[in-house]
């Protein structure tokens, strides 16, 4: 039997699937970038000057902008490994027994975690020695290693809230089960706490490294020959020309973009799936 | 002085406990014997949970004495581990390990902690699942099976430890009705076996047919107990009474 209403509660309901604005999938890169590149080569031939057209320019240069952009991945990987390892610490600290232990854990995480990114670049750029000798061996200290030094003490804390976060997270049951059946705090930590963990780290950290990533080029401010720094070496070096601008600077987003965006859905797909299980 | 099994096996005395202000064990005492079964019965925030929590030093008391086979657990040097390798424990929200299989569950433990050798405790392990009737559950995850086969693997787990008393702290409070029966009957077949036991529960007709003896408190004191037989049917104090009509 049907019959006509307009009675919204008596009207058949349709499941209401919020559409995202726009989902990206990753071969849409491709039109924007032609948008960005070829666009600005089209006006540059309606100009008719004898100069090469700003494409083939940026192909020119592509290879040095790639190596650049590498040497970002390098930075972010290393500064993360760094920031992970000590940042684990830091956040086992932090949920110590001992007073001292966790109230100097806690001090560091919130001293890193609340400090501008360039500010602590800047620091460790300048306050660390060009060079460290120990016993005579002279150990050089490069910027790009300043660099990953001074971006992973923001990652450092922010894993130390993370795995802090994680484990107080985990129901109080968990302890106690584990207490009850005699396991000491470091084995009820290593065999049930932590593994238990992993999953619930596993898409802010993520998150995290995609942040860092992008904050690589922080480093250009430093003299870092990353990919930003070469970037503008290229232009200066192509005599400054304004329509090389958009092309060059497009290309580096598009680099990151595609590097980053599949993290960013790899890691909503992993959050998804964990809350199902949880 | 040294502990004999003619002694009792769990003896508290006088046990105070507050939290902050709110006190919760008032001056608690009695006395389990090896192989008994003792049921704790009362109204909700009468202190049950928190006694039988103190046993095995989850909780720590403020005045009194918990002596387990003669140790004191009210004494800042106990040996924490030493205790609760005796003393085993079964929680209203199993608390089982999500991340391991129930064979992994019930073996972990004396793997890790009592260092017994992997492939006698496995052994034992699946033994103890024969015992609680989940066989073919062994590489089952927490999260794939019911309330009742988890309070069941989180029993076999206590087991495996061989522990010389069990508290059991309203486990079954969490269950479906219909499962609550399959864990009823695994507590009543360690009873059977001379396991010793500490239950809190509210399955009256439980505690009726398992229990030697029956401990009602109400604001943390011990407020009637006796033998079941006697205790259901003459009860005498008029808060026993009350809360007894309520319940049956």
């Amino acid at each position: 039997m049907t019959f006509k209403t307009d009675l919204p509660v008596m009207m058949p309901v349709k499941p209401h699937e919020p559409e995202p604005f726009l989902r990206l999938k990753l071969w849409h890169v491709v039109p924007i970038a032609l948008l960005c590149i070829v666009g600005t080569t089209l006006a540059f031939a309606a100009d008719g000057d004898a100069k090469q057209s700003p494409l083939a320019v940026l192909m020119n240069w592509a290879p040095l902008l790639l190596r650049g952009f590498i040497f970002n991945l390098v930075i972010s990987v290393s500064a993360m490994a760094l920031g992970t390892a000590v940042g684990a610490l830091l956040g086992l600290g932090q949920i110590s027994p001992n007073r001292i232990m966790s109230g100097g854990s806690w001090f560091v995480t919130q001293f890193f975690r609340n400090a501008p990114w360039l500010v602590l670049l800047f620091f460790a750029m300048f306050l660390l020695p060009f060079e460290l000798s120990i016993l005579g061996l002279k150990i050089p200290f490069p910027d790009w290693f300043k660099a990953i030094l001074g971006l992973s003490l923001p990652v450092m804390a922010n894993v130390s809230e993370i795995v802090r976060g994680a484990v107080k997270s985990l129901p109080s049951g968990q302890w106690e089960a584990a207490e009850s059946l005699a396991y000491t705090r470091r084995q009820t930590l290593w065999l049930i706490i932590l593994p238990q963990c992993v999953k619930r780290m596993l898409p802010p950290w993520m998150n995290l490294y995609s942040i860092l990533t992008m904050a690589t080029v922080l480093a250009s401010i430093v003299g870092v020959s990353e990919v930003m720094t070469l970037t503008g070496r290229a232009l200066s070096a192509e005599g400054g020309r304004p329509e090389l601008l958009a092309p060059f600077y497009g290309f580096v987003l598009l680099l990151f973009f595609v590097y980053c965006y599949p993290i960013a859905r790899y890691t909503v797909r992993l959050e998804k799936k964990f809350a199902v299980i949880n | 002085m040294s502990w004999t099994p003619a002694d009792p096996m769990v003896s508290i005395k006088d046990v105070h406990k507050s939290f902050g202000d709110l006190k919760v064990l008032n001056g608690v005492s009695l006395d389990v014997m090896k192989g008994d079964v003792i049921c704790i019965i009362g109204p909700s925030g009468s202190g049950k949970s928190t006694l039988i929590r103190c046993v095995n030093a989850l909780n720590d008391i403020q005045q009194g004495s918990i002596l387990v086979e003669g140790q004191e657990v009210n004494d800042p040097a106990l040996d924490k581990l030493e205790l609760r390798k005796k003393v085993g424990m079964v929680f209203q929200q199993y608390n089982l390990f999500p991340h391991k299989t129930a064979l992994q569950n019930v073996m972990m433990a004396p793997v890790r902690v009592l260092k017994r050798d992997k492939v006698e405790a496995e052994k034992q392990a699946r033994d103890l699942l024969a015992k609680v009737r989940l066989q073919g559950k062994e590489d089952a995850f927490p999260g794939e099976l019911s309330g009742g086969q988890q309070q069941r693997v989180a029993i076999a787990r206590s087991l495996a430890m061989q522990p010389d008393v069990i508290l059991f702290d309203e486990v079954t409070a969490a269950l479906d009705p219909e499962t609550v029966g399959e864990v009823l009957q695994t507590i009543k077949d360690l009873a059977e076996d001379g396991m010793t036991c500490i239950l809190v529960t509210h399955e009256m007709g439980f505690a009726r047919e398992v229990a030697d003896h029956i401990y009602f408190t109400d604001r943390g004191v011990i407020v009637e107990h006796g033998p079941p037989a006697i205790f259901f049917d003459n009860a005498t104090d008029p808060r026993t009474k009350e809360f007894l009509s309520q319940i049956l």
